[in-house]
C-alpha cells in the first residue's frame, strides 16, 4: 500500500528544491483543501437544511456588508503570504551559485545534446554528481523545447536564439525522468531520456570511462584559432578588433552610447549576428557573420572559451 | 398571503401573434432570419455540431492513452487530434456557447427589448461563424494541423506541415463574429433597456454578459493581429516571431496570452451569469449581495487584462515580471471567490427546489471552486514551475471551462429550455444524466491532477509507464462522461414533441423574460414592460407558505 502509495502520489524528490517546492505544494493543499471542503459543507448543509418543505426559519434578506469584508479580506492576506512564499522558492530557483558546474545543452527536433565542461557529450542522458551543483546552458537550434525533470521540480523553455539557464542540486542517487515539456512537434513525446545522478566513486568511474579527450575549454580555443577569429581578435592581430580577455561578464561600451554586461546571450549575438550591437570605436563591418557556418553547440565551446580568457592578454589558462 | 416571486413586471397580455417557432418555418426564414431567439436556435445548433466534432476528438485521443505506447494512432495523428479538440472546444463551441445561445435568446428579453440593436449584424455574426468554422472543418478534412490551439511560433510559423493558415484564417473569421456579438450586446444593454429597468435592476446575467461582451470587444482583434502576423511569417519568411530570421522568441506567446487569458473569462464569465439566475429562482431568494456579484464580473473583465504573464513562468520573461504577474494572478481570483461565497449565502434561509438546472449549478460550484483553487497552484510561481506543461494544467483548465461552464451551459438549456420551446424536458431522466455527467467528469479530470504532480507532461501520445493507472482511470471516466452527455441530447429533441407544455413562467421566476408567452411570440412582448421590481424579489417564507397551502389541498408544489 505505501509503496503504491509512493508511485502514486509522491514522485521522487531528488533535488535541494523540490523539498521547497513539496512544502509550498502541500501548503497548498491543505489550504486549498479546507476552503474547498468548507465550500462544498456550507452548500451540502443549506441544501438539506432549507430543502423544500423542511421546517427550518426562511428569510428573505440579510445583512450583506460584514460577510462581504471578511470574505474579500481573509483571501486577500491569505494570497498575499502565498504570494511572498512562492516568489521567495521562485527567487531561489532563478539564481544559481557560483560554484556550479555548467553543462551545455542544445535542443533539437527530437534530442537533447548535452555537453559536460570536460567536452564529454551525450544525447538524451545526463550524468550528474550528487550534492555538486549544476547549472544548464540551454539554447534550440530550431523551435521551443523544455527540459523538465520532475524528480528536481524544476523545468525551463529551452528558445532558439536564445540562451536560459536551469540549475538544481542532485540529493539522491538514482535515475530520473527527463522530459521536454513545451510542445515542439511529431516526436514530443519521445524526446527526453534519464537523468542519472550519482555517487562520487560511480561518477569518477563514469568520467573516467571515456574517450574524450577535448575539454570545452580547449575545443573553444580550436575553434578560435581555425575559425580565424584568433586573425582578429588574438595578441599578433594586425585588424582593429577588440580584445576578448577579461570581457565575460564585465561591462562593454557600445557604438550607440549604451553599455552591456558581456553575458552569454551577448557574446553569442557578437558571433552569429555581429550587426546588432558593435563595440564602440570599431568598425562596424569588420567582424563577420558566423550564422549557418558555427552550430549552436560550436557557439558554446567559443563562449566556454572566451569565459576562460583571463584578464591579462592572451592565451589559454 | 404573499406572492412566492413577484416578477419585475407584470404578466403580458396574451398576444395572439404565432410564436417565433411558428412564424414561417421555410429554411429560407430560418437562414435569413434577424430575430434574435431564431439566431440563438442557429448557434445552438451549430455548436452543438461543433461540440460532437471536438468530443470525437477528445474520445480518440482519450482512447489512444489507455496503453503507455499510445497504440491507437500515430504520434502525428495524436497532435492533430488535439489540436483540432483545442480550437473546435475554445472557439466554436465555448467562447460562443452561453454568449451566443442563452445570450442570444435571453438577454434581449430580460431588458424588455424586442431585438438585439443591430438585429442584421447579428445574422451576420452567425455566418461569420459559420464561415471560419467551414474553414477550420476544411482545413481538419484536408490534413489536420498539428500546432496546438496555441499556435506557438516557431514551430507553428516555420516548422509545422499541415494547413495551419487556413485553420488560422477560420479563426480569424469567426473571431470578427465575436466582436460583432460583443459590440450588438454592449450596445443592446446600453440603449434597449424597457422603462424602469436601471442598471442596479439588472438581473445578474446582463452584468456578466456585459463584461463578456467588453472582453470580446477588446481582446479579440489581438488574437486577429497575432495570427495574421504568425501567417505572414510563415507564408512570406518575414522575421516576426522566428529567431533565425530576426524575430523575437517570445512575442508571439505576449500577443497570444493578451488575448487567450481575457478569453478564459469569456469561457467563465457568462457561465456565472447563468448561476446567479439559477441559484435565485431555485432558492426562491435574491442573489446574496447583488452588487458585490454584478461588480465582481466588471472587476475579472479588468485583471483579466492584466495577468496573461502566468502562462509564461517558464518561458524565460524575466523574474520580476513574473513576480509581477503572479500577484495579479492572485488578484484576480478573488472577485471570482466572492461570486462563489455569495451563492453559497444564497442557500441560506431560502426554500431550495431541487430541478435539474438548480443541480447543474450545484455541480458549477463544486467543480468551479475546484477549479479555481487549483489556479492559486498555478498563481504561485515555484509551484508552477513544477505543474506548468504538465496534466495538472489540462486538469485545472477543464475544471472550470467543462466543470464550469459547460455545466452552467447545460444548467441555463435546462433552465431556459422551457421557455425557448414551451415544453419540458422529462425531470428524472435529465437528473440522472446531471449526476451522470458530475460523476463521469470528476472521474475523468480528477486523476489529471495526480498525473501532472507525478510529471506527466501534456501534449504527450506516449508516456512512461507508471502514468498507466491513472490514464486508463481518466479514459473510464471520460466514457461516462460522453453517455451523459448524449441523453441530454436525446431528450431535448424527444421534448420538443412529447414534452409537457410548459406554460409562461413554469419556475415561478422574476425575470421579464418569463412574464411573456411559452415560446415568445415573434416581437417576444405585446406591450412594452414596465419594470417596477429588482430583479429576484423571490420570497422564501411565501415560497414555504404557498408550498404548505397546496399540501394541505393535495396537490404537487407549485405548478407541477
Ligand atoms: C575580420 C575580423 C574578425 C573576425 C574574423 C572575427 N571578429 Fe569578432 N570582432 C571583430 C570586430 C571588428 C569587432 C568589433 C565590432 C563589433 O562589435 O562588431 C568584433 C567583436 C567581437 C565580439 C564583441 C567583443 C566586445 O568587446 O564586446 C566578440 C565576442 C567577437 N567579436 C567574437 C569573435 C569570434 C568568437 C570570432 C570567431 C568565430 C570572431 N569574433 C571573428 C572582428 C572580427
Ligand atoms: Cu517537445
Ligand atoms: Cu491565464
Amino acid at each position: 500500500m505505501t509503496a503504491l502509495l509512493a508511485v502514486w502520489f509522491l514522485p521522487e524528490r531528488a533535488s535541494d528544491i523540490a523539498r521547497e517546492v513539496d512544502a509550498l505544494f502541500y501548503g497548498l493543499l491543505v489550504l486549498c483543501g479546507i476552503i474547498a471542503i468548507g465550500v462544498c459543507a456550507a452548500v451540502i448543509v443549506f441544501c438539506l437544511r432549507y430543502r423544500q418543505g423542511s421546517n427550518a426559519t426562511r428569510q428573505a434578506e440579510q445583512k450583506t456588508i460584514p460577510l462581504e469584508i471578511t470574505w474579500s479580506a481573509i483571501p486577500l492576506v491569505i494570497f498575499i503570504a502565498l504570494f511572498i512564499w512562492a516568489g521567495a522558492v521562485y527567487f531561489h530557483m532563478s539564481k544559481p551559485p557560483d560554484n556550479a558546474t555548467e553543462i551545455h545543452v542544445v535542443g533539437k527536433q527530437w534530442m537533447w545534446k548535452i555537453q559536460h565542461p570536460t567536452g564529454r557529450r551525450e544525447i538524451n542522458e545526463i550524468h550528474l554528481l550528487i550534492n555538486q551543483p549544476v547549472k544548464l546552458l540551454m539554447t534550440s537550434q530550431d523551435v521551443i523545447h523544455d527540459v523538465f525533470v520532475p524528480a528536481f521540480r524544476t523545468k525551463q523553455d529551452v528558445l532558439p536564439g536564445r540562451y536560459t539557464i536551469e540549475w538544481f542540486t542532485p540529493i539522491k542517487t538514482g535515475d530520473y525522468h527527463l522530459f521536454c515539456a513545451e510542445y515542439c512537434g511529431d516526436g514530443h513525446s519521445r524526446m527526453g531520456g534519464w537523468v542519472h545522478v550519482m555517487a562520487p566513486d560511480a561518477y569518477a568511474k563514469w568520467l573516467a570511462d571515456t574517450s574524450t579527450t577535448e575539454s570545452v575549454v580547449a575545443a573553444g580555443a580550436r575553434l578560435f584559432q581555425a575559425r580565424g577569429c584568433a586573425g582578429c581578435h588574438g595578441p599578433n592581430a594586425t585588424v582593429h578588433a577588440p580584445p576578448l580577455n577579461g570581457i565575460f561578464g564585465h561591462p562593454v561600451a557600445l557604438s550607440t552610447g549604451k553599455t552591456v554586461i558581456a553575458d552569454e546571450q551577448y557574446i553569442h549575438d557578437s558571433i552569429l549576428q555581429p550587426k546588432k550591437d558593435i563595440v564602440a570605436g570599431y568598425p562596424d563591418n569588420l567582424m563577420p557573420t558566423y550564422q549557418g557556418q558555427l552550430g549552436e553547440e560550436e557557439v558554446m565551446e567559443l563562449i566556454g572559451y572566451i569565459k576562460a580568457l583571463g584578464s591579462t592578454s592572451g592565451g589559454v589558462p | 398571503m404573499n406572492a412566492i416571486a413577484t416578477p419585475q413586471a407584470p404578466p403580458q397580455p396574451p398576444s395572439h401573434e404565432p410564436s417565433y417557432l411558428a412564424v414561417e418555418n421555410t429554411v429560407r426564414s430560418w437562414l435569413l432570419t434577424t430575430d434574435h431567439k431564431r439566431i440563438g436556435i442557429l448557434y445552438m445548433i451549430s455548436i452543438t455540431l461543433f461540440f460532437l466534432v471536438g468530443g470525437a476528438a477528445a474520445t480518440l485521443m482519450r482512447l489512444n492513452l489507455l496503453t503507455p505506447q499510445g497504440a491507437l494512432v500515430t504520434s502525428t495523428t495524436y497532435n492533430k487530434l488535439f489540436t483540432i479538440h483545442g480550437v473546435i472546444m475554445v472557439w466554436f463551441f465555448l467562447i460562443p456557447s452561453v454568449p451566443t445561445v442563452i445570450g442570444n435568446f435571453v438577454l434581449p428579453m430580460m431588458l424588455g427589448a424586442r431585438d438585439v440593436a443591430f438585429p442584421r449584424l447579428n445574422l451576420a455574426s452567425w455566418y461569420l461563424f459559420i464561415g471560419g468554422g467551414a474553414f477550420a472543418l476544411w482545413a481538419i478534412i484536408a490534413g489536420g494541423v498539428d500546432t496546438g490551439w496555441t499556435f506557438y511560433t516557431p514551430y507553428s510559423s516555420t516548422y509545422a506541415n499541415g494547413h495551419v493558415i487556413a485553420m488560422a484564417t477560420g479563426i480569424f473569421i469567426a473571431g470578427f463574429g465575436s466582436i460583432a456579438t460583443g459590440l450588438n450586446f454592449i450596445v443592446t444593454v446600453h440603449k434597449m433597456r424597457a422603462p424602469g429597468l436601471t442598471w442596479h435592476r439588472l438581473p445578474l446575467f446582463v452584468w456578466s454578459m456585459y463584461s463578456t461582451s467588453v472582453i470580446l470587444v477588446l481582446a479579440t482583434p489581438v488574437l486577429a493581429i497575432t495570427l495574421v502576423l504568425m501567417a505572414l511569417e510563415r507564408a512570406f519568411g518575414i522575421g516576426i516571431f522566428d529567431p533565425a530570421i530576426g524575430g523575437d522568441p517570445l512575442l508571439f506567446q505576449h500577443l497570444f496570452w493578451f488575448y487567450s487569458h481575457p478569453a478564459v473569462y469569456i469561457m467563465i464569465l457568462p457561465g456565472m451569469g447563468v448561476v446567479s439566475e439559477i441559484i435565485a429562482c431555485f432558492s426562491r431568494k435574491a442573489v446574496f449581495g447583488y452588487y458585490f456579484v454584478a461588480y465582481s464580473s466588471v472587476a475579472i473583465a479588468v485583471l483579466g487584462f492584466v495577468v496573461w504573464g502566468h502562462h509564461m513562468f517558464v518561458s524565460s520573461q524575466s523574474i520580476y515580471a513574473g513576480m509581477v504577474f503572479s500577484i495579479l494572478s492572485f488578484l484576480v481570483s478573488i472577485p471570482s471567490a466572492i461570486k462563489v461565497f455569495n451563492w453559497t449565502a444564497t442557500l441560506y434561509r431560502g426554500s431550495i427546489w431541487f430541478q435539474t438546472p438548480f443541480l447543474y449549478v450545484l455541480g458549477f460550484i463544486g467543480l468551479f471552486t475546484i477549479g479555481g483553487l487549483t489556479g492559486l497552484f498555478l498563481a504561485a510561481l515555484a509551484v508552477d514551475v513544477h505543474l506548468t506543461d504538465t496534466y495538472f494544467v489540462i486538469a485545472h483548465f477543464h475544471y472550470i471551462m467543462v466543470g464550469g461552464m459547460v455545466m452552467a451551459y447545460l444548467g441555463g438549456l435546462h433552465y431556459w429550455w422551457p421557455k425557448i420551446s414551451g415544453r419540458m424536458y422529462p425531470e428524472l431522466l435529465a437528473k440522472l444524466s446531471a449526476l451522470f455527467i458530475f460523476a463521469g467528469f470528476n472521474l475523468t479530470f480528477f486523476p489529471q491532477f495526480i498525473l501532472g504532480y507525478l510529471g506527466m507532461p501534456r501534449r504527450y501520445h506516449a508516456y512512461a509507464p507508471e502514468f498507466q493507472v491513472l490514464n486508463v482511470l481518466s479514459t473510464a471516466g471520460a466514457s461516462i462522461l460522453a453517455i451523459g452527455y448524449f441523453l441530454p441530447l436525446a431528450y431535448f429533441l424527444w421534448s420538443l414533441r412529447y414534452g409537457k407544455v410548459a406554460g409562461p413562467n413554469p419556475w415561478q421566476a422574476t425575470g421579464l423574460e418569463w412574464t411573456t408567452e411559452s415560446p415568445p411570440p415573434e416581437h417576444n412582448f405585446t406591450v412594452v414592460p414596465i419594470v417596477t421590481e429588482p430583479p429576484y424579489a423571490y420570497d422564501p417564507v411565501a415560497a414555504e407558505e404557498a408550498l404548505a397551502a397546496k399540501r394541505e389541498q393535495r396537490e404537487p408544489a407549485y405548478v407541477r
